[in-house]
This record gives structure tokens, sequence and C-alpha cells, in this order.
């Protein structure tokens, strides 16, 4: 890297894979492998991602640090550049800066049951750690997924949540909104919040990990805390708009906080010291 | 270093600015044109404005130029190749005619180009400004310097201050840095012996309006505080304060495209817009000017103080002459002093 701290990394797009619709995974090898060998990153982090010609747009880092050689990302084409992005094709050279912010303390989580919560899209932010965790699998007690989406279509990473699925040391359930289940749905029907009530995991030894558009966030940590989660042990994952990634544009403060250099990782006891600005 | 005084002799200056262009370095000043004062590449000494209390834009723009190119791309058959900014090609600039508090917003901008990260862009620009500042002989009602650890002879960020002294034109030279002494090398005759000349007398009287750590403790408690909503009533959200304003660095990346070719941008951008924080989505965490008028005084006396050691404002006035809606900061402040908590 040169000392023009905005110059991205060259990336091969190796390989695309359809999770849903309008949603794509691009696996991407750095296309010097200097580059390569002198990239570190952890699990909870985000970078910047760019097609030359449209522009930059920040997402996490979806594959996990324990799979060496490439990086993985999930987007939905929303934007500009999450559209040019989809126009991408195997072979395609993206650009990628990063890695930028904080983690998950998956260190300080040995020997504790996680609880891994996600709606929708936000599942990619979560899979970083998650891979990262049965990775490690055992460092950690009992591993709980709980993901939901709107409807069967719009889950993402299915091949993954079959795969989870069939472990004996992970436990899964899969949920979708009322209405959005098909014929051969065999998972919950429900919000996430309300599913998680049901399936009422213990809160003792316990961290929870929650990811999902704002609406679930705010009735899931309610359920967290009738099932008597300390606000230390239950952490998400920041989103608000950026665009250095490195705490000078101004975009992200949430009062005193900078997303990209505070976050995105919060634990719910730091986000109730926050304004409402996210 | 310490500062060295010197007395230069009314047209000395014209002198000074043939042997700075002599040394082909490109000189920007205050100058005029259709009746607009801005900071502008000098050709003549003529064009260099002497009569003015501000200039309309601050001289921020030489060190974090509105526009500037971070790379170059172009995509051919092989691929892409990608260029980042040639820092050499960088340009040595005097900035000629400043005042006191634009040399002051350097110090506030670096802090924000360096307190993690360090953008080698803008400090290389800065590297190759040296700063001749003019202390201010005039401030009008909009200045508040003497309120934000300012004052019209203010030598701090500057490497060579002038002080217009006595009523034959003749100046006090204060050189302050390494790069001040170099400048003055290029015409060392010029730069005589200080005849103990009194440069309190000759400086504008700007008098202290607010204290500005009492302002930064009252804005710890006032996140929430309908006084936003009451300030920023007027607010047209057009972002006039933050282009005009010497500390803000608010930006934006864009990528400019000609067909296979093209550059990524980065360029200055306003908290004060209603699209610099929403998501995608269309959630926009600043829904209304109330909180966005709020995250600007907030940036500026708090967060920045918290977490640089600097505050975003050096009292120049600027936003206040410059708002179509008349909004004017240092009313605002001092309102802000006086709210009750």
């Amino acid at each position: 890297m040169t000392d023009n701290i905005y110059m991205p990394y060259l990336m091969k797009v190796d390989k695309i894979t359809w999770e849903a619709p309008g949603v794509k995974t691009f696996l991407l090898k750095f296309v010097n492998e200097g580059d390569q060998d002198n990239f570190n990153f952890k699990a909870g982090q985000f970078g910047e991602y760019s097609v030359y010609g449209a522009g930059e747009s920040t997402f996490c880092i979806a594959s996990s640090p324990t799979r060496k050689g490439y990086i993985e990302c999930t987007f939905r084409q929303a934007g500009k550049v999450t559209n040019a992005l989809s126009g991408c094709e195997e072979g395609s050279i993206v650009g990628f800066r990063g890695p930028y912010g904080n983690i998950f303390p998956i260190g300080e989580w040995k020997g504790k049951n996680l609880l891994f919560i996600a709606g929708g899209i936000a599942l990619p932010p979560m899979r970083c750690v998650i891979w990262n965790a049965l990775d490690l699998r055992e460092n950690f007690k009992n591993v709980t997924i709980i993901y939901g989406a709107r409807s069967v279509n719009d889950l993402v990473y299915k091949y993954e949540l079959e795969n989870w699925q069939r472990r004996k040391d992970v436990k899964l359930i899969t949920t979708v909104d009322p209405g959005g289940e098909s014929p051969d749905w065999k998972g919950e029907i429900g919000f996430v919040p309300t599913i998680v009530e049901k399936a009422a995991p213990s809160s003792d030894n316990t961290i929870a990990i929650v990811c999902g558009p704002p609406v679930m966030i705010k009735y899931t940590f309610p359920v967290l805390a009738k099932l008597g989660f300390a606000d230390e042990n239950v952490y998400t994952t920041l989103e608000n708009r950026m665009k250095c990634g490195f705490g000078k544009c101004g975009r992200c403060n949430v009062g005193k906080v900078y997303v990209c250099k505070d976050g995105p990782v919060f634990t719910l006891a730091q986000l109730k010291e926050l304004p409402d600005e996210y | 270093m310490n500062i060295e005084r010197r007395y230069i002799r009314k047209g000395s200056l014209e002198t000074l600015y043939e042997k700075i262009k002599a040394n082909s370095i490109t000189v920007v000043g205050p100058s005029a044109r259709n009746g607009k004062l801005s900071f502008r590449k000098i050709e003549n000494f003529k064009e260099i404005a002497t009569d003015y209390i501000q200039t309309i834009q601050s001289s921020k723009d030489t060190a974090f130029p509105r526009t500037e190119k971070i790379l170059d791309y172009s995509k051919n058959a092989d691929g892409i190749s990608v260029r980042g900014t040639d820092l050499n090609g960088i340009p040595e600039i005097v900035l000629w005619g400043v005042r006191p508090c634009d040399s002051m917003g350097a110090g506030e901008l670096s802090a924000i180009f360096n307190w993690d990260f360090k953008d080698e862009i803008y400090n290389t620009r800065l590297t190759h400004i040296t700063v001749l500042a003019f202390s201010c002989s005039k401030a009008d009602e909009y200045c508040f310097c003497t309120s934000v650890g300012g004052n019209p002879g203010n030598t701090e960020g500057s490497d060579i201050l002038i002080t217009r002294a006595g009523e034959n034109g003749d100046f006090l030279a204060e050189i302050i840095t390494e790069k001040g002494l170099k400048l003055v090398s290029m015409a060392s005759e010029l730069f005589e012996k200080d005849g103990n000349i009194d440069k309190a007398k000759y400086l504008a009287e700007v008098p202290v309006r607010f204290d500005r750590e009492q302002i930064s403790l009252k804005l710890d408690k006032l996140f929430e505080n309908d006084q936003w909503v009451e300030q920023s009533l007027k607010c047209l959200g057009c972002g006039a304060c933050a282009y005009v304003c010497p500390t803000c660095a608010c930006f934006d990346i864009q990528d400019e495209a000609h067909g296979r070719s093209g550059s990524r941008v980065r360029c200055w951008d306003s908290c004060g817009y209603s699209h610099f924080t929403i998501h995608t989505s269309g959630h926009n965490p600043r829904e209304v000017q109330s909180q966005r008028w709020r995250q600007r005084i907030m940036h500026k006396f708090s967060y920045m103080p918290d977490r640089l050691s600097v505050y975003g404002c050096t009292g120049c006035g600027r936003c206040s002459r410059a708002c179509p809606a008349d909004m004017n900061i240092l009313e605002q402040l001092i309102s802000i002093q006086e709210a009750a908590v």
C-alpha cells in the first residue's frame, strides 16, 4: 500500500453466489499477492468496496478471519454502487479498502454459550463471527442461531443454513414472517422477537449477538432483557452511512462516537449511552 | 523556535512578492473579482487586496481543496490500472494575506486529518504552504476570535505574521517558524531590526463574547433540548456555512467516470444537508434540520474538543456573514451559554 489512505486494494471477483432476490455474495481475492500476505482482519470489521467509475460502498466482511486467502461480502442491490457491483462478473476487478472499525471480542467469550439472532440481510455481518466461533468450536459451549427473514426466498446463505441444521453442535432455528412461508417450509413462522421469546434461550453464561433491521432490534432487546441478559452481554453492530471509514468524513457520528472507529460493534450497555442518532 | 521580530518598510512587500515569484513559487492571496473577495492565484502584486476584514471563502482549500483527486483509473483489455495522486506534483505555495483566524484553522483541520489514519495528501499540501498572515486592524460585529482562543494578532498557525504599524504604512514582521525564516531568506535585506513597535496598539478590538469551555460543558447536557429547533427554524440546509468555514472538514468520496477511465475524488460536503446521513433504505438518523444544526454545533464545540482536543471554530464569523437566512452563530453560542440546564 502507498501513503494514500484512500487507495483501495485491487480485488478479483473469484466467485459469485446468488443468495436471494437482489442479494449476492462475492468471494474476493487480492490481485497482488503481497497485499494478501499483509492483510489481516478480525470478525466484526468492515471495508469500503468499490466499482471504479461508480464509487464506494460500506459493508462488513462477511467471511471469517479463520478462512485465509480471500474475503467475502454480501450485499443487496439497492443503490448506485451496489447496482454496479451486481453487474460485475466472475473475473471482474473491484476495489476494497479496509479493514476498519472495532471487533467482536470473541477471545473474551471463551467457555461461554453463544446466541446469534439475525434478521434478513443482517446475517452477513454476523456470519463472520458465527464461522469464526464454529472454526474454534471447542472454545465455546452451546451455539444457538436464530435467523429470520420476510419470506423463505429472502433467507440468505441457504446452503449454510442447511449445514448448520445438520450439525449436532449447533442449534439453528429459522423463521419467516407470517405469510412468507412456502408450502414445504419446515421452520418457524413468526417475527424474530416472538421466536426468540418462544425459544427462550438461557441467559446463563451466554453472550447474545443481535443484528437486524431497526424494528427487529427494537423488539428483540426487551425480550433478551426479560430472559435475563445483562446489557453488557448483548452485542450488535451498527450501520451508519460512511464514506471514509476512518473517522474523518463526519458522517457516522452518533453523539461523540464515530461508528467507523468506536464501532461498528457495540454492546447494548454502550448503545444505551448513545443519543438516538443511528 | 522563538519568534523573531523585524521591521519592513512600506513598499518592501512588493519587492518580497517579486522575490517569491522569481523563485517560481505560486502566491495565493485575497483578490476581488466581480466585487467578491476570495483567495486566488495572484499574477500581479496589484491584484492583492489590502483593505478588507475577511474574504468570503476561507483559505482552507489550499490544503483541503474542494475537490481533491485521490486516484485515477483506466480500464483496458487486460483489466484495470489505478494510480494514486502524485504527491510530488503538489506545488509550493505562499499563502499571502490570510487572517490569524484562518491560520489557526489549519491546526484544527490537521487534527481531523491526522488523529488516527494520516491523510498524506492533506499533509503534503500543508507542508508545501508557507503562511504569510496579516493581523487584523479592523473587525466587524461578526468577528469573535477572542472567544475561541484567538486574537487579531495571533501567531498560531502562521509562518510569518505581518502587522501594519504606524501611519506611514510600515510593518512589523514576526517570523514564527523555520518556513518563515526560509521565506525571509529570499529577501533578508528587507527585514530590518525591529524598532520596538507596540504591536497591540495597531490591532483591532474584538470583545470576548462567551467562554468556549463553558459552552462545551453546557453542550454535554443539551443534546435533548428545544433550543435546537428554535435555533434552526430559519435554516435552509444550504450548507453555505460549511463551505465558507475554515475548519469544516466533512467530505464525500465520489467517482467521476469519463468513458473507460476516470477518477475518484474527495469533495467538500456538509452535515447540514439532508442526504448527508441518509441510508440506502431511506432511514435517516438525522431526519430534520434541527438535528443537523445540533450536529454542527456539537461537533465543533463538544465532540472535537472532547476527541481531538481542539475546537472546530476560529471565530472568523464567515458562516454568519454568508447565511442567506441571517442565522448568527455568535448569538446562538451566547444563547447556549445562557441556557438553563
